[in-house]
């Protein structure tokens, strides 16, 4: 388990360093102009998919057991609401995934623009996503309710404290094990993708005033 | 008071010719790069058609610029909240079906094709894909000169607002053509719609451009430029437009459309506004006050309050000199000849347009014996319908049409007076007063309109660059930031 602070490592670094010396390719890559209404369905299903997944990830590993207890959330609600929320995110980031994924085959225009790091990006968010999904709707109602916020979650905080407890992984099911390993070198790719542009969401745009004067670069009034 | 400069143009389409010179030479140096093979910065339109991209005066359907809604100014497409929640997909943007998919021919085709029966022939092949195209469907100007006939005619969005009748009897045809280049607004819709802030006005001289280091590629400017004049690069997946050719008006010289232009339409030229007025003149209630109301944010750079005010906020004694002799200022604000483009947009549009007199509907019997007078009623039977000027030119008010159409006929009749004689007549006549001009000021938009001289025509003062204290480390560099030879960087 010793590569996850190798994994976080590149992210920041690699990250850091296409932000400062490789600006100029930090966008979004869109194919909108080549075609929309496929576009429409995946981007927008895979897009608010994600962003439903990634709270249920904070729900579910991020904040403690105990928190849920002290609200008074028995276990089984929470896995009832953990299944069908998170079972319903997972199908919509897969589903947006593979509509994304054939899009890319179906339309030549987009087909001519897809690079080898497009293809890889969205192969391995299906592994990743898939697997996920798999475990939330499947494993969990027919193998049993895995309870990892005993486990995965502890773990996953320790990661923070830059004091793993390896420990508690030993029992982890096989499945869990693997989405863990993808998911972090997932993030260890996000430099070298696409996907850096998820740091760029525009959040302070509603902030600013619609209308930006700017000055050319040494342009001084007082002369 | 908030006084900024503005560099503007003037386009005089009674000397259009549509020879679309102007998009050539701007195409060969601005968007000749992979990327950017549909974008034209400077496009040529026949009028009625589609225009390009399809339909881009729809404003139902891509949703550019600005509404009024309780007197307070929105975006159309929506404000910073839903735009946020539209990223994933942007439903108002056109795609390269409504520009159209870029091609070239196969010519080594020609060179090399072993002898054989038939003529060897350089098949279409898409820049796109790559691939062959059996039968491109649309291009630049696929319905030029009318020859998209009533399919293109009849879609031009202008149309929806007037009378069947006048469309399309074949007698009735008429035609005009529509240069384009971005406006530069005073108040820009596409730089409101960016969320990442890439988009901004130049301080010193109001030309808008894209940040390429902030542009992350979200695409709403595409759609929220009303006049459809941003485009996306799908190679460096960043927005593109028109820049003013700014490494050449800062160097004192007009555009290349401008440079090239064979007809010597263009003018290009100075105008000091205050920017604190400008939300409000884009607030009117009433889309047919907008013209007037933009005219009110210009100051006249001969008043000394201005220009002491001027200078005190930092424009030099070069730049209000030019505001004085701008021949944009003249057209646009002196004379009131020019007008600008779909002014209902509310973005205060700063390229403006002198509209075409055209050819007169009925002819006129026995010429010779008509009165000055006489030509009054002529002016309303144009070929060119005044409403459909009137819906690109002043938001379907006729009248400003009619008062400029009078002006211009009216210029035209006093230079036929000197030569022919009845000169007295003219200056007495109801068209002068209804034009409400008088032979003097004829005389000045003669010299301007059809005997100005290069530097008359083009009055662009230098960018600055006094205040740079490395200027002898910057010699022989390219004005292009960032991208000058490293031996021009300390």
């Amino acid at each position: 388990m010793d590569h996850f602070p190798l994994c976080i490592t590149v992210l920041i670094v690699a990250g850091f360093y296409r932000f400062m010396f490789r600006g100029k390719s930090w966008v979004a890559p869109s194919t909108e102009i080549f075609e929309k209404r496929w576009l429409r369905i995946g981007s927008v299903v895979f897009h608010y998919g994600i962003i439903f997944a990634f709270m249920g990830h904070v729900m579910g590993v991020l904040i403690p057991m105990e928190v849920y207890h002290a609200l008074g959330v028995s276990d089984s609600l929470y896995h009832f609401m953990a299944i069908a929320g998170g079972g319903l995110a997972g199908l919509m980031v897969v589903i947006g995934l593979v509509v994304m994924l054939t899009r890319k085959f179906l339309f030549p225009r987009v087909h001519a623009h897809t690079t080898g790091g497009g293809y890889f990006t969205l192969l391995w968010l299906i592994l990743v996503a898939g697997l996920g999904t798999y475990m939330t709707l499947i494993y969990n109602t027919t193998v049993g309710e895995y309870e990892y916020r005993e486990s995965i979650g502890p773990w996953f905080r320790s990661l923070f404290t830059l004091s793993p407890r390896s420990d508690l992984m030993l029992e982890v099911p096989i499945l869990f094990k693997v989405h863990i390993l993808l998911s972090f070198a997932l993030f260890a790719a996000i430099p070298f993708t696409r996907l850096v542009h998820m740091f760029s969401l525009p959040v302070r745009y509603p902030m600013r005033a619609p209308q930006q004067y700017r000055s050319r670069d040494g342009f001084d009034k007082k002369y | 008071m908030r006084i900024k400069a503005q560099v503007a143009m003037v386009m005089h389409l009674d000397k259009c010719i549509g020879c679309h010179t102007c998009s050539v030479s701007c195409k060969n140096v601005w968007t000749n790069r992979p990327g950017t093979e549909y974008v034209w910065f400077n496009n040529v339109e026949t009028r009625p058609g589609v225009g390009y991209p399809k339909e881009w005066e729809n404003t139902d359907r891509y949703k550019g610029g600005w509404v009024l809604r309780n007197g307070k100014l929105h975006l159309r497409a929506g404000g910073p909240v839903s735009k946020l929640a539209n990223i994933f997909y942007n439903p108002n943007m056109a795609d390269l079906n409504d520009f159209y998919e870029p091609w070239t021919y196969d010519f080594q085709q020609l060179h090399k094709r072993e002898k054989g029966e038939s003529i060897p022939v350089a098949r279409p092949k898409s820049m796109i894909t790559g691939k062959y195209m059996d039968k491109p469907q649309w291009g630049p100007n696929w319905d030029d000169d009318l020859a998209g006939g009533t399919e293109s005619v009849s879609n031009d969005p202008n149309f929806r607002k007037l009378q069947e009748h006048i469309k399309l009897e074949y007698e009735k045809t008429f035609m005009m053509y529509l240069p384009r280049i971005c406006e530069h607004c005073l108040n820009p819709s596409c730089v409101a719609s960016c969320p990442s802030g890439a988009l901004y006005k130049r301080d010193e001289d109001g030309i808008v451009l894209v940040d390429q280091d902030a542009c992350r590629g979200w695409r709403f400017c595409m759609g929220g430029c009303p006049y459809h004049k941003v485009y996306y690069n799908w190679n460096t997946h960043k927005a593109e437009k028109c820049n003013f050719c700014y490494p050449r008006t800062e160097a004192g010289l007009p555009t290349l459309c401008s440079e090239s232009c064979v007809g010597r339409i263009r003018y290009i030229g100075v105008v000091l506004y205050d920017a604190d007025q400008v939300k409000a003149a884009a607030s009117v209630e009433d889309p047919k006050d907008l013209y007037e109301s933009q005219l009110s944010v210009f100051l006249d750079p001969f008043d000394p309050e201005v220009i002491k005010k001027a200078q005190e906020q930092g424009i030099n004694h070069s730049w209000i000199q030019s505001a004085q002799e701008s021949p944009v200022y003249k057209m646009a604000i002196k004379w009131k000849i020019a007008l600008p483009l779909h002014p209902e947009y509310r973005t205060l549009p700063m390229v403006w347009y002198v509209p075409p007199l055209s050819p007169i509907m009925h002819h006129i019997a026995n010429e010779q014996d008509l009165s000055v007078d006489g030509y009054i009623p002529a002016v309303d039977q144009m070929r060119i319908p005044m409403e459909y000027l009137a819906s690109i030119l002043t938001a379907d008010d006729t009248h400003q049409i009619r008062r400029v159409l009078l002006k211009m006929t009216a210029m035209r009749i006093h230079m036929r007076a000197k030569t022919v004689g009845g000169v007295d007549e003219l200056k007495k006549s109801q068209l002068l007063k209804e034009a409400n001009t008088t032979a003097e000021e004829l005389e000045e938009m003669v010299r301007l309109l059809a005997v100005a001289k290069y530097n008359e025509r083009f009055v662009i003062p230098t960018g600055r660059r006094e205040m740079l204290d490395d200027l002898y480390f910057m010699q022989g560099s390219c004005s292009i930031e960032d991208l000058a030879p490293p031996e021009g960087r300390k």
